[in-house]
């Protein structure tokens, strides 16, 4: 049975709807109205708040943490300035990934790691050896993430940090209220937007204070399922979803890599040994074998495809993520479809695919799967630039605003 | 020689939308727009500090989508967040709420009448079926009868197609859709009045009929679409107010290439050689062009810009009997806090929609009475929403705006459309007791108002007499008869004169088509460069 995060007694009796469901064993709430429209646009529009408790989080300690977490991550963090937060992946020792999340340089010897699955024992397998002790926080630390373009302005109400000057991807430690806390410059829906980590026992005064401040703002409770919506529109993969933890997979075919799930990005190759270094270096010369896209649904042959059976064009109200095949415009498989939503603000129909890579190009014509009237058809969609939704305002400082 | 390909004449969005799809084809195009913003009657103005209003019109629900995909508005920076619910308070202290939940919906119209409650679902059903032939007639361009031209044939097959695939009983839906009048429509539905009658008031707005006058069942229709064009979702606020509108429009323009001047108010259309060649500035300034097109409406265009002796004596009386009969105001107010209603507190997801002040059919009905004699309603019938309670951008924190849309206020005032300046106040406190008698804090609220008449809204936007539509949405000026018949598909009798605004088809809104479907035209006719 899932367990009640700390914020519990607050999202509850909001949560008219009764929708909820199991992350990572605690209860979450998926959308506290019957539709989620309303928490999705307010991440678009004013702020969402929303319960990311069940996140894994993990402390390091050790003069040698950042050395340590630069050999099990792809990226290097030892890059990282005092606090400064990175996203990042990490795999096996064939280059399959295992995970994605952030690491935060608290202090020299201090990192935070935050992840999706329970990573306690990846992150200690090798701890040992570098002097390095990895404790799993995950229970005792409450976590929000605020965010839309109101959420700055909500948080300056209710903080002493210096938030104009907090650059994306940064964090301060600063008090809202008596509470001590944490705030990142982070989230998961590709808008300006922190998330705030307090200790369990501060966690509703900090829910209180941002959810009292946030109203004359028009902030809205946010469930998952709105948030769904937004890290699609942001291009943003998620483990269990649109791939799978290289340790929990039966067989190699379900393994992926960095570069195939389009995080090439994250990989610093030229440095010391790091986990599966050897095998990014070989992948990154002859190519992944496949391609992580945003692809659009051709609207035209949607429409098209629904106006046979006498039928208005209809999509889903919510992400999907039961996976989908993808074939070239003559009809062979290339790939398959993880997830995918109706972007209500880019007024377009969404999916993440996996392809070959010589379709991956953006302007590729491919073609998807539709279900309509029980029939399986075939809908042209196009390969486009990830990520749909994009704003200056996610990642600017105040003065370079224009609202 | 002329440097431009087309001059557009107007800024509002369908002129804007011409532009864009002309540039977009590699037209040189240069739009001239009196005002100091763009947008036309949908337009964002902080009109107090820190208070934008959409001055006009406030809600977003039939511009097409394939129009904001075409042009990549979204890019541009339109967002359109969905109107929650439609709400209705009344004055037995009772009020009915409609939202996307449809057990809720159910329960709540159950309160007034369970079969009414059951039966919208078949009613929905009907109306999908026919807006989606609707779909067909507003996103081409308007068949012509009797035109044996392939092209226009094809058309006309299509349509006859579409009309014949609804099947005999929308079929017979479809002719009743086109001569009954709202109520009756809904009367074949539904039993409760305090239903009906919000449902009836889509049949009315911007014309000068009654709930209960013929033909407004099909403008009902016409509304509706947006609304139960639910897969689109296109039925909103935009983000900013209205004006994000154009000037997501106007971003697409300039970015193929498109000129546009602000504060360049035409004075006249060249004609050389019988066919327009230009315009001519209030400032005197000639500008020269292959084509012009004006986005005003058509007694602007035909009887003002042009020197009447360029048309024939028979378009001329047709565009003269074109009725622009303006029977809509406007209030909108800078709010200090969120008033409530007593009926149902608290800023619940009534608040967030569409709020209707429409009582009963009799209501609308007696308001419309004291209309027919040149006064504004008493009590009018008005449309409310606070978009500040979604989009925070348009007001300081914790503050509001409102806007109010109010009908009946008849240009023709029975002291004359020129008093309406002194009728103004009065005419605005009327709006407030309305309204007050439901939210008693109102008043209290209020920081500040704008009032527009309709005589306002002919000298501040431009709209003859007011009409919020350029010309009202009645069957008699619609499709292949807009804005005369001959003339519905963009070109005038002056060669190289187009009408691109919602004086054209498929008439007015925040839509865009008009100005889309003229550009197509254009398009057509010209290989290369014509
Ligand atoms: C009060 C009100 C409320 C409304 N509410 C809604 C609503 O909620 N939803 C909806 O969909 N529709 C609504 N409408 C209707 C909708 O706004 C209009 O149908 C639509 O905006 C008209 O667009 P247009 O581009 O065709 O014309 P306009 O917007 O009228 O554009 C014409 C442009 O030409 C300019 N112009 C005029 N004369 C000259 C000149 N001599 N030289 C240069 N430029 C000139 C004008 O300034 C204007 O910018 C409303 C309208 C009003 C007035």
């Amino acid at each position: 049975m899932p367990r009640p995060s700390p914020f519990h007694p607050r999202t509850a009796p909001l949560c008219e709807a009764l929708r909820w469901k199991d992350w990572a064993g605690y209860a979450a709430v998926c959308s506290y109205t019957t539709y989620m429209e309303r928490e999705y646009f307010a991440f678009r529009h004013a702020a969402g708040l929303i319960d990311v408790t069940p996140l894994c989080k993990y402390e390091v300690r050790g003069a040698r943490a950042g050395e340590y977490l630069a050999w099990l991550m792809v990226r290097d963090v030892t890059r990282l300035k005092p606090n400064q937060v990175a996203y990042t992946c990490w795999c096996d020792e064939h280059g399959k990934i295992v995970d994605d999340g952030t690491v935060w340089r608290l202090d020299d010897d201090w990192y935070r790691v935050t992840a999706a699955e329970p990573s306690l024992a990846w992150l200690s397998r090798f701890a040992a050896d570098f002097d390095v002790t990895v404790t799993d926080v995950g229970d005792r630390i409450a976590a929000l993430s605020l965010q839309g373009p109101r959420s700055r302005a909500i948080l300056q109400q209710v903080g002493d940090a210096d938030l104009d000057a907090l650059r994306f991807f940064y964090l301060a430690r600063t008090r809202i209220g008596a509470a001590e806390v944490i705030v990142t410059r982070t989230g998961y829906t590709g808008d300006l937007g922190y998330e705030v980590w307090v200790d369990n026992e501060d966690a509703l005064a900090v829910w209180d204070a941002l959810y009292d401040a946030g109203r004359p703002h028009g902030l809205a409770p946010a469930g998952l399922d709105a948030m769904d919506v937004a890290r699609i529109e942001a291009g943003f993969i998620m483990n269990g979803v649109d791939y799978y933890s290289a340790p929990h997979c039966l067989i190699e075919s379900r393994k992926n890599t960095p570069y195939e799930l389009d995080l090439g990005w994250l990989v610093h190759l030229d440095r010391p040994d790091f986990l599966g270094q050897a095998a990014l270096r070989r992948e990154a010369e002859t190519g992944p074998a496949e391609k992580l896209v945003c692809l659009e649904y051709d609207w035209d042959d949607y429409e098209r495809l629904f106006a046979r059976h006498g039928l208005p064009p209809e999509v889903c109200p919510y992400a999907w993520r039961d996976p989908r095949p993808v074939f070239d415009v003559f009809g062979n498989q290339v790939g398959y479809a993880t997830s995918g939503a109706w972007s209500p603000t880019m007024k377009r129909n969404l999916a993440l695919a996996l392809v070959r890579p010589e379709m991956a190009d953006r302007g590729s014509r491919l073609k998807i799967e539709v279900m309509v009237e029980y029939v399986r058809r075939k809908c042209l969609a196009t390969v486009v630039e990830k990520p749909v939704f994009r704003d200056p305002r996610t990642r600017s400082l105040p003065q370079h605003e224009s609202v | 020689m002329s440097q431009y390909d087309a001059i557009i004449i107007g800024g509002g969005h369908n002129g804007l939308t011409c532009a864009a799809y002309l540039a977009r084809a590699g037209r040189k195009v240069l739009v001239l727009e009196r005002r100091h913003v763009l947008g036309g009657a949908a337009v964002s103005e902080e009109v107090f500090p820190g208070f934008t209003f959409s001055v006009c019109s406030y809600v977003v629900s039939l511009l097409r989508p394939h129009i904001i995909r075409e042009l990549d508005l979204a890019r541009h920076g339109l967002q359109i967040i969905p109107l929650e619910s439609s709400f209705v308070p009344y004055p037995d202290g009772r009020s009915l709420n409609r939202s996307a939940d449809p057990q809720e919906t159910r329960r709540e119209i159950a309160g007034f009448s369970a079969r009414d409650a059951e039966r919208l679902d078949e009613f929905r059903v009907a109306l999908t079926r026919m807006s989606h032939f609707v779909k067909n007639v507003i996103d081409n361009p308007a068949a012509a009868p009797g035109s044996l031209r392939p092209a226009e044939l094809w058309q006309q097959l299509r349509l006859g197609k579409a009309l014949k695939e609804l099947g005999p009983d929308l079929q017979h839906l479809h002719m009743q859709l086109l001569t009954m009048s709202a109520v009756d429509f809904l009367d074949m539905w539904f039993e409760s009045d305090q239903l009906k009658a919000p449902m009836a008031v889509s049949g009315i707005i911007g014309t000068y009929l009654g709930v209960r006058s013929p033909g407004t069942a099909y403008v009902l229709l016409h509304h509706y679409m947006g609304e139960i064009d639910g897969a689109f979702r296109s039925w909103g606020f935009a983000r900013g107010g209205t004006g994000q509108v154009s000037n997501a429009i106007a971003g697409a323009a300039r970015r193929y290439g498109a000129e546009i001047r602000t504060e360049a108010p035409v004075a006249e259309v060249l004609v050389r050689d019988g066919q327009a060649a230009g315009v001519v500035l209030a400032s005197g300034e000639e500008i020269l062009a292959r084509n012009v097109v004006s986005n005003l409406d058509p007694h602007q265009t035909f009887l003002k810009m042009v020197d009447p002796r360029h048309f024939d004596g028979d378009f001329l009386g047709q565009i003269r009997r074109y009725k622009l009969r303006g029977s809509s105001g406007k209030v909108n107010l800078a709010l200090d806090r969120l008033p409530e209603f007593a009926c149902r507190p608290g800023d619940g997801p009534h608040m967030r929609g569409d709020i209707a002040i429409a009582p009963s059919i009799d209501y609308l009905e007696k308001a419309y009475d004291e209309a027919k004699y040149g006064q504004y309603s008493s009590r009018p019938y008005l449309n409310v929403v606070i978009p500040s309670l979604v989009d925070p951008s348009v007001a300081p924190p914790g503050k509001h705006v409102m806007s109010i849309f109010v009908q009946y206020a008849p240009y023709q005032h029975a002291d004359g459309p020129a008093a309406w300046p002194e009728h103004r106040e009065a005419f605005g406190d009327t709006v407030i007791d309305t309204l007050g008698e439901y939210m008693p804090t109102l008043k209290d609220d209020i920081l500040h108002r704008q009032v527009l008449t309709p005589w306002d809204l002919e000298q501040q936007f431009g709209l003859t007499e007011g009409n919020i539509f350029h010309g009202e949405l009645s069957l008699e000026q619609l499709a292949f008869l807009r804005p005369a018949a001959g003339w519905a598909r963009y070109r005038t009798p002056l060669r190289r004169l187009w009408l691109c605004g919602s004086g054209a088809h498929p008439g007015g809104g925040i839509m865009g088509a008009p100005g889309e479907l003229c550009a197509k035209t254009m398009l057509k006719g010209s290989q290369g460069r014509g």
